[in-house]
């Protein structure tokens, strides 16, 4: 038997199994680099038309953090600003889901046992993720080269688009492959490969808004979304980073097969300890918070580095030449136009949004276990010792809660980080944290839709994850495409005040907060008549 | 005497498979209730029914004197469930999950959890991954039988057990019997449905085909005869006895099956014809329910359609 034994059919059910999932992720991608090149291209004629915009984007930190650099001053390079790098850890985030679909969720679900015993070899199940996983990166950046092209964009800078965005989602198709065969179970596949890819992203925001010749620039080289990022697409358009991504490819999946050789099937390598012989929760909300407890613990860290790191960019922000442009074009992205206000609280409101949309991911997460203990069969025994309410309002309130503590965090952090630059502790942390707790009806009304879709339409739930991505292009495109504000409106972060940019307001936070409720009671009582399947 | 679960006409539809076609079972208070039929019958729809899992279409559902949808805090604290698919939480430790369904449940019998750990030879300080199938039966099983509780679901809950294990399951399935416990088993093993069953109901397709004791059933069985005879007799004269079946007859030998209570006739006929010699064997327990479980509804419905007619329409409304 050849050592790759069964890995054509593996592959073809694997396809199978995704003919939905990667067509459509492929042409949202393709459309989204492709739709924001075309709209730029509409609303700007003309280079001179766009500078006024432009100059502030390439001078401006918290956008540097947040898009990465500009490539050149031209329009191309506008065009693409932010589907770069935005559109590269989308990319990524697709390459992970592929290759963790058919590889450690597989196996903790137990069906690689089921084929495992068949006419297949051991390395067959990852060598067809593998290749599923770069077929679907190849993919998506040859279609993005194709369309940015006949966009009308530069061809050369096109092609190197494509290989930013294959250098990027190569790289985490072997940072997947390789956490996949470190844990034991799915949730850990996601830990280590989803906060590889909160790390790049971080090194590389703080290496892109270092001074020349500060030192930490360095950081961006640790970082395979710093490697797509020096193709410089429709700038110097080089094209030697895609040996590093290809080199980096190798290595990793040459990593995980030996780890692979190393480990038994539905083990990890990370050893497992014998653990206590009692327990001590009595409620299911103990159990609830138990099971949350990795996450909590995951994001309660995040939010103290990413709190300190936008602090810290603030601190340097001073020295930015804030001419009446840059101010406007910030005003327009934190949705407080017209106002008089400080540069800075423009930066700090448009860092705690994205913040809080990264947070609302916490928070669907945590609610949408209710499905996976469901599909996996554990809610079974549980929904027998308990009352289904019980069970349900149980996630809704750690997720409700743990958003709040998150946000708070992330504003108590930057705010110490912050009174570096302005001396004073208590007014900085009482500005910030405010500011970033305004946000959290917000992302309570998208947990509200996550249970709403378990409750009703359980098939349904990865919704919440489509939603979620909606209202965060929606809050990225709305103000700099100059598309209608009633689009805005329909994403809940369209209805949060603009804190500390803009005063704070409470008649929003008040309707949003009902809105969550009402659509929060509506999916537990969903949940409540409905059929628990198996 | 009283019943622990009355079911009576119960429906329900996935989509356009019927799994529940009006189904009947009672099952008495502390009694051990063998729940059979092959597989995709609806045992597991039924149970899951009973528990509160999934809403009936139609028909009534009484657990423990109470309505499973509209009671379920206060039934859940007065039963138990094995699923047959135990799925545990992948970090938490055996004990750990014995102890939370204990809590949940109101209580655990805390010498019985001792004693119940020990017998299954359990390790509680594994976590729930590294569990083999049957490990993580045997979790739930601990859970289940030391909890004070007043009936038992359980639902191929040996299906993963080596049979030393079984054996140790079917003496504390018996001891709570002695305590008063009724129990519901879903099972597929024979040996174990006749050891411990006081009665049981035999489903297929959705629907109630016997139930009553071990005893009961056999006598609506057939029983094989076998004899030599002096004159020939021709299968055409042998089919004058109703509920015959297998009929093989050569020259003067004759085997065949007959329904139990039509072996007096067959026995008539046969000596009209001089035996000489005579075998006759009762159905063994295989044979008892292989008979049930395959498809024969023109006899028991009185319909007039053919067997593999009336599985579709039972299964494809």
């Amino acid at each position: 038997m050849s050592t790759f034994a069964g890995t054509g059919s593996l592959l073809r059910l694997a396809s199978r199994r995704d003919r939905l999932l990667i067509p459509v992720s492929v042409l949202a991608l393709v459309a989204f680099a492709a739709g924001s090149a075309q709209a730029t291209i509409d609303l700007y004629p003309s280079l001179s038309s766009a500078l006024e915009i432009i100059r502030p984007l390439v001078a401006n930190p918290a956008s540097v953090a947040l898009y990465g650099p500009m490539t050149s001053l031209t329009l191309d390079s506008f065009a693409v600003f932010k589907s770069v790098l935005l559109g590269g850890v989308f990319v990524c985030l697709l390459a992970y889901i592929v290759v963790r679909r058919h590889t450690r969720t597989e196996e903790e679900a137990g069906r690689l046992e089921l084929l495992g015993a068949g006419a297949i070899e051991r390395r067959s199940p990852l060598t067809a993720a593998l290749l599923l996983g770069t077929a679907t990166v190849v993919a998506t950046s040859a279609l993005t080269a194709a369309s940015l092209a006949a966009v009308g964009l530069d061809a050369r800078g096109s092609f190197a688009f494509g290989v930013c965005w294959l250098v990027m989602g190569l790289s985490w198709v072997g940072i997947t492959a390789v956490a996949a065969q470190l844990t034991e179970t799915t949730r850990g596949t996601a830990a280590l490969s989803l906060g590889a890819l909160g790390a790049a992203f971080l090194l590389r925001a703080l290496g892109d808004t270092a001074g020349d010749d500060n030192p930490v620039r360095f950081l961006t080289w640790l970082s395979p979304l710093g490697w797509g990022q020096k193709v410089s697409p429709y700038g110097d358009n080089r094209l030697w980073p895609f040996w590093l991504g290809l080199a980096a490819f190798v290595l990793l999946v040459a990593l995980a097969y030996r780890l692979q050789e190393r480990r038994d099937l539905g083990a990890g390598l990370l050893p497992s300890r014998p653990g206590r012989p009692r327990g001590s929760m009595r409620s299911v909300g103990a159990l609830t918070t138990r099971l949350a407890r990795g996450t909590l613990i995951g994001w309660g860290v995040s939010a103290v580095v990413i709190g300190s790191v936008v602090g810290s960019i603030a601190a340097n922000l001073e020295s930015l030449n804030g001419s009446d442009t840059t101010l406007d074009l910030l005003r327009k992205l934190s949705g407080a136009a017209g106002a008089q206000v400080e540069l800075i609280d423009v930066f700090f409101t448009t860092e705690l949004h994205i913040i809080a949309l990264a947070v609302a991911a916490m928070g669907i997460s945590i609610v949408t276990r209710l499905r996976t203990e469901e599909t996996s069969l554990r809610a079974e025994m549980l929904l027998t010792t308990t009352s289904r309410l019980a069970w349900a309002v149980s996630h809704l309130l750690v997720a409700l809660t743990s958003t709040a503590v998150v946000m708070a965090l992330v504003g108590l952090v930057a705010g110490a980080a912050d009174s570096q630059r302005t001396g004073d502790v208590a007014a900085s942390v009482g500005r910030l944290v405010p500011a970033a707790l305004v946000t959290v009806p917000a992302i309570w009304v998208c947990v509200a839709v996550a249970l709403l879709l378990v409750g009703w339409v359980p098939r349904l739930t990865g919704l919440s994850w489509a939603a979620l991505i909606t209202f965060l292009l929606l809050s990225e495109l709305v103000p700099v495409l100059g598309l209608p504000d009633w689009m805005m409106n329909l994403s809940p972060f369209g209805h949060v005040p603009s804190m500390p940019a803009q005063e704070g307001r409470v008649l929003p936070l008040v309707m949003l907060v009902a809105v969550a409720a009402a659509v929060a009671a509506a999916g537990l009582a969903g949940l409540r008549r409905r059929d628990i399947h198996a | 005497m009283t019943s622990a679960i009355q079911v009576h006409d119960l429906r329900k539809t996935f989509g356009r498979t019927v799994a529940l076609d009006g189904l009947d079972l009672e099952v008495s208070a502390g009694e051990i209730h063998g729940f059979l039929g092959p597989n995709g019958a609806g045992k597991s729809t039924t149970i899951r029914i009973l528990l509160g899992l999934l809403r009936s279409d139609g028909g009534t559902a009484t657990l423990l004197g109470g309505d499973p949808r509209r009671e379920v805090e206060t039934l859940h604290r007065r039963l138990a469930y094995v699923p047959g698919d135990v799925a545990l939480w992948p970090n938490l430790t055996g004990g750990e999950v014995i102890d939370l369904l204990g809590k949940l449940r109101g209580g655990l019998d805390e010498k019985r959890r001792a004693d119940m750990l020990e017998r299954f030879d359990l390790d509680p300080t594994k976590k729930g991954r590294s569990y083999s199938k049957g490990n993580r039966q045997k979790v739930a099983l601990v859970a289940a039988l030391s909890s004070d509780v007043e009936l038992l679901i359980l639902d191929e809950p040996t299906s993963g057990l080596d049979p030393l294990m079984e054996a140790v399951f079917q003496e504390a399935a018996r001891e709570r019997r002695r305590q008063g416990t009724t129990i519901l088993l879903s099972s597929h093993i024979l040996s174990e449905v006749e050891s411990l069953c006081d009665r049981v109901s035999i489903i297929r397709e959705g629907r109630n085909v016997e139930s009553g004791t071990l005893e009961q059933l056999r006598h609506l069985s057939r029983t094989t005869v076998e004899g030599t005879l002096e004159r020939p007799i021709s299968a055409d004269q042998l089919h004058a006895v109703p509920g015959l079946a297998d009929v093989s007859v050569a020259d003067h030998h004759v085997v065949c099956a007959v329904e139990t209570q039509h072996l007096g006739q067959l026995l008539a006929l046969l000596g009209q014809h001089g035996i000489k010699t005579l075998t006759s064997a009762p159905p063994t327990l295989e044979e008892l329910f292989m008979d049930q479980y395959r498809a024969r509804p023109a006899a028991a419905q009185g319909s007039s359609a053919g067997p593999s007619s009336a599985a579709e329409a039972a299964t494809t409304r």
